[in-house]
């Protein structure tokens, strides 16, 4: 069997709908009754859903899919896992059950599909997940992703928008994602390049999550498509402000090398055009900009975390390995809502 | 002076840039710079590249689906563009301003909720001849500002302004290219007779007409 795809055309979640097409058709969208016990996604801007079924227990729906950003069909199964898997993580929740979500053409190479199954189910089965099905529907090019339920006490959920004055912004992975997959769709990325990505695009945000459990978060979401400012902005919900400190922000060398080249993806552009007015840049360099609007594919966690307790809650996280680093903080209400600096600061 | 043509229409992004760049690395002396592509999400990224390499562009939409980017090519002594910041080194004359090195989100320039409505194809009340000559300045106007609008609305006679015949057809294609959105009112261009002569943006009608203006944060009338 063939081990390369040739289906890889701005896949992962460059692929997702620009956030301003997308709520001009959710405003038009009648929203029904309100059921007391969904705790989360009422307001339909969630990516996942989160319902209350006892006192101590709630479930967390999500689903995500998408099309190839790797030729590795297995490697491109468990980049699809990690990320439908995140959002999970991202609430606080545990993983349970999974459903496969298929779209494959008739004609193709069905040991290529096993090969993605094969990739998803393992990074389930890391989660400590059952994969207990899924739906699968002949199309003219290949998605997969899954349909993920999982549990957490309703007291503990992470909310993604009540960081307050003070709190510290960590991110839990590096950026760059978008830009090095790009950059390896027309032959440029070097392989250390795409190794970097792939193995960032397959860790599981499962630890950096469970590590949270132990602090007072106030704001937690996941990067990827809206790209790291874009989430920034959802984070704020017009509530607050922040500065971001660029030469903090966990970047990979070779996304900058690849932004300078103008490997520039259509999904960055569109995160720029979204962000029109609420973000301004302070002696940041063109490529560092590029990047912090890149849309990440499985990207990390961005916390933000009550100010006395980040220093602990970034050891630890450090201490496990992960590439977390403290990005910048949160301020009063101000314009611009996100100013980001060239340089350090104390985010700490 | 040279003269080079990218077409990069049916390119999904990098490559229209990717493309351009490689064309303007050959040029040995001045020129110009044509990328022909076919959405504005390109343009904006052709033109985010221009003003990274402190070169001044253009975007035009020449179609439906089709948008044209002129970039002026400065040559130096040395073909190394990578030397020129957007700070305006580099050895170039004739370059102006480049496009707003201020704005922080440039090069989207549109203004969410501004609405210019033109309701008539005269600006304001009096000889027809000045009207017209002051509406034709006034959309000329409109396409240098910093911040445009994010719809423009014709209605009644306005609705020859879009229309095959006007001397603004230019200045519109050029707003078009930035991505603002130009509607005419249906109704009017059937009242006129102007159906088949629409050049620029799409058919409206009153349903929509109230929509953008009921959600619009300023509505600007000549």
């Amino acid at each position: 069997m063939s081990e390369k795809m040739n289906f890889c055309r701005g896949g992962g979640c460059t692929a997702k709908l620009g956030a301003g097409a997308l709520s001009h058709v959710l405003e038009r969208l009648p929203k029904g009754p309100r059921d007391q016990k969904l705790l989360i996604g009422y307001e339909s801007r969630d990516d996942g859903a989160v319902y209350q079924v006892s006192d101590d227990m709630a479930i967390v729906q999500t689903l995500d899919f998408f099309p190839p950003m790797v030729d590795d069909p297995y490697v491109f199964g468990k980049i699809a896992a990690a990320n439908a898997l995140s959002d999970v993580y991202a609430m606080g929740g545990e993983v349970k059950t999974a459903l496969n979500i298929v779209c494959f053409p008739e004609d193709m190479d069905l040991n290529i599909l096993g090969e993605i199954l094969r990739g998803g189910l393992e990074k389930v089965l890391e989660a400590g997940g059952s994969l207990a099905g899924g739906h699968s529907i002949a199309d003219d090019s290949v998605k997969y992703g899954l349909s993920v339920t999982g549990v957490v006490h309703p007291g503990k959920i992470y909310p993604n928008n009540q960081g307050r004055q003070g709190d510290c912004l960590i991110l839990t992975k590096k950026l760059g994602t978008g830009i090095i997959c790009t950059a390896n769709r027309i032959g440029e990325a070097s392989e250390e390049a795409m190794e970097e990505a792939v193995s960032s695009m397959t860790m599981l945000n499962k630890e950096a999550s469970r590590i949270c459990r132990n602090y007072e978060i106030h704001g937690c979401t996941d990067v990827t498509g809206f790209g790291f400012l874009g989430h920034l902005h959802e984070m704020m919900d017009g509530a607050c402000s922040c500065v971001v400190y660029g030469d903090q922000v966990p970047v990979m060398e070779n996304a900058l090398d690849y932004a300078d080249e103008f490997f520039l993806t259509a999904a960055g552009q569109k995160n720029r055009n979204h962000l029109e007015g609420f973000v301004r840049f302070e002696e940041v360099p063109f490529a560092l900009e590029e990047v912090l609007l890149d849309p990440q594919t499985s990207g990390g966690l961005l916390i933000a975390v009550k100010k006395e307790e980040a220093e602990a809650l970034l050891a630890d996280l450090q201490g496990a390995g992960l590439p977390a680093a403290a990005v910048g903080r949160i301020v009063e209400k101000r314009e611009p809502e996100i100013l980001v600096v060239g340089g350090k600061g104390e985010a700490l | 002076m040279e003269q080079k043509i990218v077409d990069a229409r049916g390119l999904a992004c990098p490559l229209p840039v990717v493309n351009a760049k490689k064309t303007l690395s050959e040029f040995k002396e001045s020129g110009i710079l044509t990328v022909l592509a076919d959405n504005e999400i390109a343009v904006q990224n052709l033109k985010k590249f221009a003003v990274q390499k402190g070169l001044e562009a253009w975007g035009k939409k020449t179609g439906d689906r089709e948008y044209e980017v002129t970039i002026q090519v400065c040559c130096g002594e040395s073909s190394d563009f990578r030397k020129w910041g957007s700070a305006g080194a580099g050895g170039t004359e004739e370059k102006k301003d480049f496009a707003q090195p201020e704005e922080p989100c440039s090069p989207d320039q549109r203004k969410k909720g501004l609405v210019v409505v033109l309701p008539a194809n005269v600006m304001g009340e009096g000889d027809e001849r000045l009207g017209r000559m002051l509406m034709k300045a006034f959309v000329f106007a409109l396409t240098k500002e910093d911040i445009l609008p994010e719809t423009v609305v014709c209605y009644n006679s306005g609705a020859y302004l879009t229309c095959e015949g006007s001397d603004v057809l230019e200045d519109f294609k050029e707003m078009e290219a930035e991505g603002v959105k130009i509607v005419t009112c249906g109704t009017c261009l059937d009242f006129y007779g102007l159906k088949e002569k629409l050049a620029v943006g799409t058919v409206t009608n009153m349903y929509e007409i109230v929509e953008i203006m009921e959600h619009a944060e300023s509505v600007v009338r000549p």
